[in-house]
């Protein structure tokens, strides 16, 4: 045994996003405790914003001051915050601002969407009267924190044991926050468990194929793992298992066909902020992971995994489209459509390079701003049993509220991908890249999946506008000061990237390289 | 590293398996066959099982509380305690580290406190 124990350097500047996150949930648990209950929802607020703030400002410091191969690592290799790594910290945080405006509204219903006591048998006497007037559980603020702190960590992760940490870091507080739903308690539940289960059982996927790749590689960061496909003579059994188990493990965080089935009923059940924010920053940070897996560790030049990725590719694309065509709740149309995205952005990462990665990044946050929007939509159209998410009950609302229902069009738009919209910019970057990597194939698929998605969107739209309301047509609750802020800025950016991509377009190609 | 030092393991591994295989194939051969009413029970080890708890045998949710406590303070110490063997080697970077993990614990455990988590009833 050893005298010392030599310590990694930490580079303080690189970490400081991660821990300003981490410092500020510790310190809004410590909220939960000491702070009176009537003050809890404004100090937890202001604190999360101000922590994602700071941490946003960090990222962007550290931006300016420029990235190299040489600083990028840190904490013995473990952490690699490069450029790629640097942009999607900063869309994250992002997305996660965004989205926390959503989880921070309380004045489109008593209390806010989230229910006080998860605790509470569903029906009880109990139960109706926290329903009916108590204020919502205020340790959504923490979680949401932990799993922003866990996505950053994730995307930037350069050893697959840091990566199953941060998966693990950003997974069981969103487990949480799925069952917290006010209404609907018992679907939240479910969604709750079923994300759970599904999710433990991929995270032991994951696990599984770390030790497989160690079983191969004798190491698990990324740059001996690249090191050792490039020179080893041993046979590739055990890293071609391994790979399969960590792509499982990833593909099914992205929600990936066949790894997809826990998508409707978790963004169905999970109060609708949660839903945006899983959706747009759980497919970010799922997305970065994948990309430095498969570009840094398992980089493409000496063997090839493109066509089965590229199966799976295609069948997320048309799996996600026509099963979004049958279905009557928004919510669920939106988790199909959400798993139909994943596959374009499936063909983006596929397209190699540079180009594949700059338009994932791309895809990304213009997805991210878009399905944010949507889901903050969604809060507003209620009766008295909270939202009224049932495709039938938005006949006619075109009539009711056009101003919304015009919203709601223009968005959908974008989820179709027609001209002057995010989706259509985004859509074009990514068929693109892949077009460059020689990957023709999966942009054939990926139209025909487009033009199969287009008509679920123009079915709502139809119905919101062609059809006469009705007695049961709810009305468009007027939203608070935050859900407007996220709704703009949703669909501001929708059509900001629509028409003038391109500074979003430099940015992402200039960040579009790992550091191995 | 080579997969030598795995070999007891393995090895361990098939002594266990064969004693298993020899144990069930052995009994009916040399085992006296003598039948009565505790034999034929399903086995459980411990106390006689009491009767069952009405509503399909649910427990209240504070016994799973006073568990996860447990674990979280289980988890602790099975983290100070090679801390506190190396100490020496650790230094000032080691006694930091341990001062923010166990700082974390705390704010877990204020938490726990001032929410009725330590209340039994």
């Amino acid at each position: 045994m050893g005298d010392t124990i030599s310590f990694p350097h930490l580079d303080y500047a690189a970490l400081w996003p991660m821990l300003i996150l981490f410092g500020a949930a510790c310190v809004g648990v410590l909220v939960e405790a000491f702070v009176p209950k009537a003050w809890r929802n404004t100090v937890q607020l202001v604190l999360s914003l101000l922590a994602m703030g700071a941490a946003l400002v960090m990222v962007i410091k550290r931006a300016a001051a420029g990235v190299t191969a040489a600083n990028a690592h840190t904490a013995s290799d473990a952490i690699s915050i490069d450029k790629a790594g640097l942009f999607l910290q900063g869309a994250l945080l992002v997305l996660g601002i965004v989205s926390l405006l959503l989880i921070g509204e309380r004045t489109l219903e008593t209390g806010g969407p989230f229910v006080a006591q998860a605790a509470i048998t569903v029906g009880s006497e109990a139960d109706r009267r926290q329903a009916a007037r108590e204020s919502g559980a205020t340790e959504v603020y923490p979680l949401a924190l932990f799993a922003l702190a866990g996505m950053l960590l994730f995307v930037t992760a350069n050893d697959l044991l840091v990566m199953f940490v941060a998966l693990e870091v950003f997974s069981l507080p969103l487990y949480l926050l799925c069952a917290l739903a006010r209404r609907k308690r018992l679907l939240s539940q479910e969604a709750a468990v079923k994300y759970f289960l599904l999710g433990a059982f991929a995270s032991a996927f994951f696990l599984f194929g770390v030790a497989m790749v160690y079983g191969f590689a004798n190491a698990v960061d990324f740059n001996s793992i690249h090191a050792n496909i490039s020179t080893s003579d041993k046979p590739f059994a055990l890293l071609l298992i391994g790979l399969a188990m960590l792509a499982i493990g990833l593909l099914f965080k992205v929600a990936a066909v066949p790894f997809h089935v826990w998508t409707p009923d978790v963004y169905q059940g999970a109060p609708t902020p949660v839903t945006a924010f899983m959706a747009a920053c759980t497919k970010a940070a799922a997305f970065g992971g994948l990309a430095r897996v498969l570009y840094v560790g398992f980089d493409r030049s000496n063997w090839n995994f493109t066509p089965v990725l590229g199966v799976i590719a295609v069948l997320t694309m048309l799996v996600g489209a026509v099963l979004a065509v049958t279905q009557t709740d928004l919510k669920r149309l939106l988790a199909y459509s959400s798993v139909a995205n994943a596959g374009y952005l499936l063909v983006g990462v596929l397209g190699g390079g540079a180009a594949g990665l700059s338009s994932m990044l791309f895809y990304l946050v213009a997805y991210g701003f878009a399905i944010i929007a949507a889901f903050a939509l969604l809060t507003l159209v209620r009766d008295a049993d909270g939202e009224a998410t049932h495709l039938s009950r938005w006949a006619g609302l075109g009539r009711r509220s056009p101003f919304f229902a015009s919203v709601f069009t223009f968005l959908l738009l974008a989820f179709a991908g027609l001209p002057l919209t995010s989706g259509f910019t985004a859509k074009f970057a990514v068929f693109g890249a892949a077009i460059g990597g020689g990957q023709t194939w999966l942009v054939l698929f990926g139209v025909l999946s487009s033009i199969i998605l287009a008509f679920p969107y123009l079915r709502v739209i139809v119905m919101m506008w062609l059809s006469e309301p009705g007695d049961t047509t709810p009305s468009v609750s007027i939203p608070g000061a935050l859900t407007s802020a996220a709704l703009m800025v949703g669909v501001l950016v929708t059509l900001l990237l629509g028409v003038a991509p391109s500074s979003l377009l430099d940015l992402a190609n200039n960040a579009a390289s790992f550091v191995r | 590293m080579s997969l030598s030092a795995y070999v007891p393991i393995v090895g361990l591994f098939a002594l266990a398996g064969a004693f298993g295989l020899f144990s069930v194939a052995a009994a009916p051969f040399i085992g006296p066959r003598r039948f009565n009413k505790a034999k034929l029970d399903a086995y459980e080890c411990g106390i006689e099982p009491t009767p069952q708890p009405v509503g399909g045998g649910r427990f209240p949710v504070k016994f799973y509380l006073t568990a996860m406590l447990f674990i979280v303070f289980d988890i602790e110490i099975i983290f100070l305690y090679p801390w506190a063997v190396s100490f020496n080697m650790l230094g000032v970077f080691g006694f930091v580290e341990m001062l923010l993990f166990i700082g974390t614990v705390f704010v877990a455990y204020a938490y726990v406190w001032r929410r009725g988590g330590l209340d039994w009833d």
